[in-house]
């Protein structure tokens, strides 16, 4: 197989539907084609909006892939059509859409990644709320659970992210206007998600996520040159730094979840490594402990099971050979009164583990 | 102590609202747009937004304009009323001045004014634009401006900092904050060096820079409209998108590693690092020194420190961050045992943390 360079990707971060993520990308795509460069639309959902749709004018579209799925018709990117016209750069809207099953990719991210392997550049548009390590913070400012998600990783390996910003007030007149919606459904987003302090706080984590990916990248060049000097003129024995290792507690229980998002966006920011742990102890809910499990890896988190009859004494041992500073884990449900004697297992490892830090993460309710 | 529920507004309170309320109605509206070097595009944006108000109907008319106007806004331009700036001289160098009567006298829904960071010569109206624009906005005048992050006073050290250069001209912080709307305008550095047109601006690396620090201006700008909306709809204040860490401070926790990790947890989430402790009256005075050392710690090491009231050191900490929004709490174990049958503080705190995380941080001298 000949190795292509893969393409690079740039992602139009919004807060919102009708921010104006796709007129940007679009405007930026027709720039490219003026320039010359050989740029088509793979995919591109209009939603009648006259601005946008007039922005598409002149540039080359690779027709949709059209599948029956429980007797219906659903419309999606064609990959295999993409990758055969070749173009220099691909637009491709909506990166955290979920494909109608009998696609390639289950996701259209995976569909881009393919198209990016081949070498083809691609550009795309997300919302913030779509971002895996923000749904919890998401359902708590807006109650609502986004089932579409992409991992952060996918994104942070992006080549440039840019955030399409536009007032609330501005967003809300829009919606009024009937550019976004049409009238009725506007209503009804205005009255609900699209409320004041909704909008509010999810433009306000995109302002923050793109502040912070921004920084990420400076790192990571400051990293390289750091990396690059001591390469050219090494400067003897460095010492030895103190990395952070962060391990996140596993169980059966539906708030593992919540526990491994937010473990893993602190692991994250710190710049930790990150590591997730089960105890199984006699294999019941096997089936739910499995799922956590392949959620923590797709999120690059490197999972290991133990065995151990004592749970917290098993992941106090298996963190301190690990090299673990800190350790994440989930409340424990409250004991029935007649057993209030006994410690519950957050008490026990607190007491096995007092030499590291211990987080107790609490549920996001609304 | 402060309480877990929303607290009643007191009749002054209520009165300064209305006040507030009633100053706003009659006042324009302010709309900033915000760019963190220029050339980012956020002129065009500005005179971008004038044209399509003036299409949907609105009176709009071009105030103050900047010097080299690019093609792509001469030719919006052309569709706006431009109000002619007066020219002044001073000290044998010529000035532009908005021309304030005529605005008056105009009267427009909406004035566009580029350059918001300007200073007018001496014997004008005001000594600089941003206090005309203050002007136009209480005679009722809604004004739409455009100004780089090296001009917010408040910013001109780290921006300094990062290219080598201070801007003379500046714009205090609370005018931003003032205003109804910002927008920040974002693009990769790359975009900005294609359109350089052979002036020399930051390289790449302090491009990046810039751009992170105007992101994190928006968004604290965009935190305080949203806890100022919700103080104004009595909505009790909830988790919002920034991290809040909280250190609780006694004699005898080990403050030094739970503040160090809570700077560096707030640098690196861009947050709020708070201190707080629970005032108690029969402290031992070796405590009561060890204490005030954690405190001095604390402020040295850029903490808002908190002193609670109350008689229950749980509850107090509770509610204050619940009403403090705090995501992360920071606590010290404790050296004692746990009483039989009996919580510990700790249990009870870990109980009763809705929405934020605890982190437990050894003992001194375990490790």
């Amino acid at each position: 197989m000949s190795t292509v360079a893969k393409g690079k990707l740039k992602v139009y971060l919004g807060y919102a539907a009708g921010v104006g993520k796709t007129y940007r990308m679009l405007q930026e795509a027709q720039e490219m084609r003026q320039k010359g460069i050989d740029i088509v639309i793979a995919y591109f959902e209009p939603h009648g909006r006259k601005e946008t749709i007039a922005k598409t004018e002149g540039l080359e579209v690779v027709p949709r892939r059209i599948l029956t799925y429980n007797g219906s018709q659903f419309e999606e990117m064609d990959t295999a059509a993409v990758l055969a016209r070749k173009p220099a750069v691909a637009v491709v809207d909506e990166f955290a859409h979920t494909n109608v099953p009998g696609c390639d990719g289950v996701k259209r991210w995976q569909d881009v990644h393919t198209i990016l392997e081949a070498g083809i550049d691609v550009l795309t548009t997300m919302n913030v709320q779509h971002l895996e390590s923000l749904n919890d913070q998401v359902f708590h400012a807006t109650g609502i659970r986004v089932r579409e998600t992409v991992p952060d990783w996918v994104v942070d390996e992006a080549d440039e992210l840019v955030f399409v910003d536009l007032t609330t007030r501005a967003l809300r007149n829009r919606l009024e206007r009937g550019v976004v919606y049409s009238q009725e459904k506007a209503r009804r987003a205005m009255e609900n998600f699209f409320n004041e302090t909704n909008l509010t706080a999810l433009r306000e984590m995109a302002l923050r996520h793109t502040a912070h990916e921004v920084e990420e990248k400076l790192d990571a060049a400051a990293a390289a040159t750091l990396a690059e000097a001591e390469r050219v003129s090494p400067a003897g024995p460095q010492p030895a730094r103190r990395t952070e290792r962060l391990l996140i507690c596993l169980t059966g229980r539906p708030s593992s979840a919540i526990l491994i998002r937010r473990g893993k966006r602190v692991a994250d920011y710190i710049h930790a490594e990150c590591l997730a742990v089960h105890v199984g102890e006699n294999g019941h809910n096997r089936e739910a402990v499995e799922r956590h499990m392949s959620f923590a890896r797709n999120l690059r988190i490197e999972t290991h099971v133990i065995s151990g009859r004592d749970v917290p004494l098993a992941i106090a041992s298996f963190a301190r050979t690990r090299g673990v500073t800190q350790i994440f884990m989930g409340r424990s449900a409250p004991l029935p009164w007649w057993k209030r004697y006994r410690e519950t297992i957050v008490q026990r490892l607190v007491r096995q583990a007092r030499d590291m830090q211990i987080t107790i993460v609490a549920e996001r309710r609304r | 102590m402060p309480s877990l529920d929303n607290p009643r507004p007191n009749p002054e309170e209520l009165l300064r609202r209305v006040q507030a309320d009633e100053r706003k109605e009659s006042r324009g509206r302010l709309k900033v747009f915000l760019g963190y070097a220029s050339r980012v595009g956020k002129s065009f944006r500005m005179f971008d937004e004038g044209r399509r108000r003036k299409e949907r109907g609105q009176d709009v008319v071009v105030g103050a304009l900047q010097s080299g106007v690019t093609p792509d806004i001469q030719d919006i331009l052309s569709r706006l009323d431009v109000i002619p700036s007066l020219t002044a001289k001073h000290a044998g160098r010529v000035y532009d001045v908005m021309d304030m009567s005529a605005l008056f006298r105009r009267h427009p829904e909406v004035c566009l004014i580029d350059g918001l960071a300007y200073d007018n010569p001496p014997g004008s109206r005001n000594p600089q634009r941003w206090q005309d624009v203050s002007e136009l906005l209480d005679r009722g005048i809604g004004v739409i401006t455009a100004v780089n992050l090296q001009h917010i006073r408040e910013q001109q050290d780290a921006v300094e900092r990062i290219t080598g250069k201070r801007a003379a001209n500046s714009v205090p912080e609370a005018f931003l904050h003032e205003a109804d709307e910002i927008e920040v305008i974002d693009a990769p550095p790359d975009a900005l060096l294609d359109r350089t047109g052979g002036k020399s601006i930051p390289d790449p690396r302090s491009l990046a820079e810039l751009r992170e620090l105007a992101l994190l201006l928006a968004a604290d700008v965009v935190d305080r409209q949203l806890q100022e909306y919700l103080d104004a709809h009595g909505v009790a204040a909830r988790w919002g998108a920034q991290e809040r860490i909280l250190v609780c401070l006694t004699a005898r926790s080990n403050a030094a590693e739970m503040l160090r990790s809570g700077q560096r947890n707030k640098l690196r989430f861009h947050g709020a690092l708070l201190a707080a402790y629970v005032e108690q009256p029969d402290l031992r005075p070796p405590d009561r020194d060890l204490l005030d050392k954690h405190l001095a710690l604390a402020r040295e090491m850029g903490a808002e420190v908190h002193c609670l009231q109350g008689a229950d050191f749980v509850n107090a900490i509770l509610g204050f961050a619940q009403e403090q929004r705090i995501t992360q709490l920071f606590l010290g174990h404790t050296a004692r045992g746990r009483a039989w049958l009996s919580r510990s503080p700790i249990d009870r705190l870990i109980d009763g943390a809705e929405g934020f995380d605890v982190r437990l941080f050894p003992h001194e001298g375990s490790q």
